[in-house]
């Protein structure tokens, strides 16, 4: 059962969502006695990278014709060197773009935003977030491929070093009917679905002008940003941000929601963050019932005298 | 310019997610249904793109009998007509194999769907349909304009976005941008009553292959009781997430 995994890289860096596939494919690799194979597309990362979580094997693509990305291009790519029965993708927006794409091609079972190591390998089980985190589903594959795709921050980056080796392959796969024209991405800005930390806000911040203490506390615990639906609704912060139900669904290992009331839209996308903490100045709102710390007070104050406070113990 | 927009009929946003007793599914009891949130935004796009280019719309949705009202509200916001594949889906891949089938013979120039439906969460459907068609797949859209027989379309990226031109015929999956929030259309009495007579017409499935079960389903095990801590005493709560929760 040789184990493959999509390491995604974003200008040719490994993404931690990639190495947590790694490190997912590995546990699945264990289990059945295997190895796993890292596929990458135009790295410019070392390969060592791949091996310290556990990929003995990692095939470097080489196409000039996938400088950019196309779902059905990179399928097709993946589609001619993923030479083994079960595939894992991190679920990223590219990676779980081409994997229903390969799922058809190579007639894979498909499950995918999954959670955890699977309950059983044949017939393959695991269990997946479902029904928007508001419950879970234990999905079977029928027939003899699976192809996975790992919720971020699930399952975890979890280093296991093997000494490996690295192929090139050279492809040259059409890829005509999708042209990129422009390509925008903010440098240094943490991504929101890898972050560890998320500071969100709501409406209760009354206003745009008032992200800079969300700002300010993102910056010294080193966070993402975040809001709910209503504020990236009326323009104040980009949709990017916007999470919950209808957005992104994050798991980070802190969420602070700040003057957000804890609608049940907002918590289904949030709800599977390990530690949750709500400050908002209604003792009464939803909120506090799904957090495990709450302050009922005005952000207006606590958010800068937090932030002071944990830019002291960061030192 | 003809456009198949595919919709999923998903519980309600605020409903409560239920499952029967022996947990093998989920409890439709007391369910509202609605059309799948993103695909609203699909179905929004289409119906600017019937105003503007004079584009035809047709909706598809695999289901039962019991999704028709929710399609009826699909034509009442604006579409020209729909089909409804008469199957209860039970996996993506079974989903996506009858909107190919149908799509196959109508001769679409776009298909234009939602990224993701609330309910089981797949975000399969759109990329396993252009697969099956051997169509151009662009995901997690924000942005669309059609130019006869080519569309751009702008695609979230983590960390940015990217825009793409895209030979037709293609599918797109769309989110929340693709039109803005306030544009989405709630029909009003004059669609509501033409969505009665407009053509909805149920095919029966071309084949019922299945590739993932639902073996069984848990709700979200409830969290701790909250610890609160006093806005006058930030230092504990910062031990707290220092020491207990050790996360910072
Ligand atoms: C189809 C559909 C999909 C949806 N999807 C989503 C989704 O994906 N994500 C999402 O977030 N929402 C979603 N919603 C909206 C959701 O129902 C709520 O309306 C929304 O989450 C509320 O946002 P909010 O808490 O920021 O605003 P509000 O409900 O206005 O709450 C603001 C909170 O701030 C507090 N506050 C005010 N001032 C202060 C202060 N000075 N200090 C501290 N606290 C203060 C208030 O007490 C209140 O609790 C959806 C709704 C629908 C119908």
């Amino acid at each position: 059962m040789a184990v493959f995994v999509y390491a995604e890289n974003i200008n040719g860096v490994y993404k931690k969502a990639a190495l947590e596939a790694v490190s997912y494919a590995k546990a699945i690799a264990d289990q059945a006695g295997d190895t796993v194979t890292a596929i990458s597309v135009n790295p410019t990362d070392s390969s060592d990278v791949l091996y310290k979580y556990g990929a003995s094997n990692v095939i470097n693509i080489k196409d000039e014709g996938l400088k950019n990305f196309s779902a059905k291009a990179f399928a097709q790519a993946v589609n001619e060197v993923a030479d083994g029965n079960t595939i894992v993708f991190p679920h990223t927006t590219d990676a779980s773009s081409l994997a229903p794409m390969l799922a058809v091609m190579k007639n894979y079972s498909l499950i995918t935003n999954v959670l955890e190591a699977p309950e059983s390998l044949s017939p393959f089980q695991v269990k997946r977030r479902a029904f928007s985190g508001k419950g879970f589903m234990h999905a079977k594959a029928e027939g003899n491929g699976v192809i996975i795709t790992v919720s971020q921050n699930a399952f975890g980056v979890k280093e296991s070093a093997v000494s490996g080796s690295e192929e090139v392959k050279n492809l040259s796969v059409a890829n005509e009917d999708t042209k990129v024209i422009s390509h925008e991405q903010s440098s240094g800005k943490l991504d929101l679905k890898e972050a560890e930390i998320v500071v969100s806000a709501g409406r209760g911040m009354k206003g745009p002008e008032n992200w800079g203490m969300i700002e300010d506390l993102a910056n010294v615990l080193g966070a993402a940003t975040a809001c709910s639906k209503p504020v990236s609704d009326i323009g104040w912060r980009p949709h990017t941000e916007h999470v919950g139900q209808t957005g992104k669904a994050i798991s980070p290992n802190l969420y602070i929601a700040v003057g957000i009331s804890g609608a049940i839209q907002h918590l289904a996308g949030v709800n599977s963050s390990k530690t949750i903490v709500v400050i908002n100045n209604d003792a009464e709102a939803p909120f506090f019932k799904s957090a495990d710390y709450g302050v009922v007070g005005d952000a207006f104050q606590i958010i800068p005298a937090l932030t002071e406070k944990i830019k002291a113990i960061k030192g | 310019m003809k456009i198949l927009v595919c919709i999923s009929s998903v519980p309600d946003t605020t409903s409560k997610i239920n499952f029967t007793a022996d947990k093998s599914a989920f409890d439709k009891n007391g369910i509202q249904w609605v059309i799948n949130p993103l695909d609203e935004f699909a179905l929004t796009k289409a119906v600017k793109l019937q105003e503007t280019q004079g584009a035809t719309v047709t909706v598809i949705n695999v289901g039962d009998a019991a999704t028709e009202p929710v399609i009826r509200k699909a034509l009442a916001i604006g579409a020209n007509d729909a089909v409804r594949v008469n199957l209860d889906p039970k996996d993506s891949y079974s989903t996506a194999k009858e909107i190919a089938a149908v799509a196959q013979n109508g001769g679409y120039d776009l298909i234009l769907c939602g990224k993701e439906s609330i309910d089981y969460n797949g975000g399969s459907v759109p990329g396993m349909v252009a697969q099956l068609l051997n169509q151009p797949f662009v995901n997690a859209s924000v942005g669309l304009d059609v130019n006869g027989s080519e569309a751009t379309a702008v695609r979230e990226i983590e960390g940015g976005k990217e825009t793409i031109s895209v030979k037709l015929p293609a599918v797109i999956a769309g989110q929340k941008g693709l039109v803005d929030e306030k544009d989405l259309i709630i029909p009003n009495m004059r669609g509501i009553m033409s969505a009665r007579t407009k053509p909805l017409q149920v095919v029966e499935p071309a084949s019922s292959e299945v590739k993932v079960q639902g073996v069984s389903y848990d709700s979200v095990p409830p969290r701790a009781a909250v610890k609160m801590v006093s806005p006058d005493n930030l230092d504990e709560l910062v031990r707290l997430l220092h020491e207990e929760a050790k996360v910072i």
